[in-house]
């Protein structure tokens, strides 16, 4: 098997209930590759990256991913207690014991340099994120798990991330999964993209997503901004729809959710 | 010089004190008071049954921890609303075991020395089991130690990197099991918790840590089982209850101390 995580008809249900969140996915990431999930709040992209993870249960579907796959993964929401005692360089040696000089390279790169005797639980938002991210790395990965990994992080601070993702990949050959609501910057920098709305809406090369019709739908005002970039002229008509979510040809079944 | 009541005494509380140093952070970490309360409470249970069928305390006592430990963390796992469920859990099983050990013959005069501990009649067989039994699981705390933490720190992150959160879990519940097990004698059912969340809980304010919380917990332990079995001989006070004190005064000491 090439591909480092490869899903078939991948179906998720809302915990201990028959609601669909997901509805027969397929998915595949291949070394090397950026793959960005965009989507709508509560479309299902943390799920999708959960189930691929094998951090939740399916309720129909295969997942397999390559044997002895390194992954690192930065979550959505990360809660630390602050009842433990914990530091950024105890953090990083979590848990794989680290050296200093790596702890330290580490937070540089994520442009955290020196952070490391502040406890957790007393960073910024966007401090915390790139912690994360330096722990991430320091998996020395083969995919990198990222869920709206820009979240919190200043406007340098998202131009910044996403050149030290390419980066990374560039000099590790690792792979990146992504979950972004950074359009405009994720166009410019993924291989694929997969437009998520309780099943897959369409994906391909950005230049193909920003052009389909289901893609334009989801995301109206920023696709116009797309278009702009790509210079596409769009023939679609999609004022009319009254759910706020139309679906093109081949993408005509129903939602699990409401 | 085991002969010596009091020797025994100190040398049952100091094992029991570096496995509950540890041990109590865990149970700090992961806000699992109760927890800790409802196996402690479960155990009068055991003794009761213990007396019924004439089988050593400790293993009396050791099965219905366990029972309830897994219990309780099975309950967790599933996610439901906890505090209420843990608060019934705890404080019927103490009322069945009372309940239980009430009808055992004989059992009802020692009953203060079930719930509050009896540390000054802890014999040589008892300091076997309690440093045997503490060093095992201080054995298990210090090989899963990074996988352990990980897992309090954070279930997601601990997942991501291969850990199970639910087999650190019930690691952690078994041990706590154990530690209930091992502390009937020495500070009973009603004060293992105490024992186990307020030097941890004196250590946090200082640490800076996991580990040194972790050394801080132990030691605090240690020393309220020395000065309190000291003081409890001094002023003729009940020794499991006076160990206790001692350690609530480390803990308001190094909240005062904290601040300033
Ligand atoms: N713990 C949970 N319990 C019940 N339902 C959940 C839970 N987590 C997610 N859901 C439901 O699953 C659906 C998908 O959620 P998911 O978190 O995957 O969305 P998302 O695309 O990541 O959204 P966002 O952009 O807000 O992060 C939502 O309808 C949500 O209500
Ligand atoms: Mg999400």
């Amino acid at each position: 098997m090439n591909a480092l995580i490869q899903a078939e008809a991948l179906t998720i249900n809302r915990p201990d209930s028959a609601i669909t969140v997901l509805d027969r996915v397929d998915f595949r990431i291949s070394p090397g590759e950026i793959v960005t999930v965009v989507g709508p709040n509560g479309s299902g992209k943390s799920s999708l990256v959960r189930a691929l993870l094998g951090h939740m249960p399916l309720a129909g579907g295969r997942v397999a991913r390559r044997a002895g796959l390194r992954i690192g993964y930065v979550p959505q929401k990360v809660h630390v207690d602050t009842a433990i005692p914990m530091n950024v360089r105890r953090f990083l040696s979590l848990p794989r014991r680290v050296s200093d000089a790596e702890a330290e390279a580490a937070l540089a790169r994520t442009g955290v340099p020196g952070l490391g005797r502040r406890p957790l639980t007393q960073l910024s938002g966007g401090q915390f994120q790139r912690v994360l991210l330096a722990r991430a790395l320091l998996a020395d990965p083969h995919l990198l798990v990222l869920d709206e990994p820009t979240q919190g992080l200043d406007q340098p601070g998202i131009v910044a991330f996403y050149q030290l993702i390419e980066e990374v990949r560039r000099q590790t050959g690792a792979a990146v999964l992504m979950v972004s609501h950074d359009l405009l910057v994720v166009m410019r920098s993924s291989d694929r993209v997969i437009c998520l709305n309780g099943h897959v809406c369409c994906e391909g090369t950005p230049e193909h997503v920003s052009n389909a019709p289901e893609y334009r739908a989801l995301f109206g005002a920023e696709a116009q901004g797309m278009l702009a970039l790509y210079r596409h002229h769009h023939d679609h008509d999609h004022d009319g729809t009254v759910s706020g979510h139309v679906h093109g040809p081949g993408c005509d079944h129903d939602h699990g959710h409401a | 010089m085991l002969d010596d009541f009091f020797t025994r005494a100190i040398l049952a509380g100091l094992g029991l004190a570096l496995v509950a140093g540890p041990l109590g952070c865990f149970v700090v970490w992961r806000r699992m008071a109760y927890f800790g309360d409802s196996t402690a409470h479960a155990a009068i249970l055991g003794v009761a049954l213990a007396l019924a069928f004439d089988i050593s305390i400790y293993a009396g006592t050791l099965a219905v921890a366990v029972v309830m430990a897994v219990t309780v963390a099975a309950l967790v796992s599933r996610g439901q609303a906890m505090d209420t469920m843990l608060g019934v859990l705890s404080h019927s099983a103490l009322a069945f075991g009372l309940v239980a050990i009430s009808f055992v013959p004989g059992a009802r005069s020692d009953l203060s020395g079930y719930l509050f501990g009896d540390i000054l009649a802890v014999g040589r067989s008892d300091l076997v089991l309690i440093w045997g039994g503490a060093a095992l699981v201080l054995a298990v705390l210090m090989i899963r130690w990074q996988r352990l933490l990980t897992s309090s720190l954070n279930e997601e992150l601990a997942m991501a990197v291969g850990i199970d959160p639910r087999v650190e879990r019930l690691v952690l519940s078994l041990a706590l099991a154990v530690v209930v097990a091992l502390a009937i004698r020495v500070v009973g059912s009603l004060l293992i918790s105490a024992m186990l969340i307020v030097p941890a809980a004196a250590a946090r304010g200082w640490a800076g840590s996991p580990e040194r919380m972790a050394a801080g917990a132990a030691s605090i332990a240690a020393a309220s089982v020395g000065l309190g079995l000291w003081t409890s001989l001094r002023l003729d006070s009940p020794a499991g209850p006076t160990i206790v004190t001692v350690a609530a005064i480390f803990f308001v000491a190094s909240q005062i101390l904290r601040r300033h």
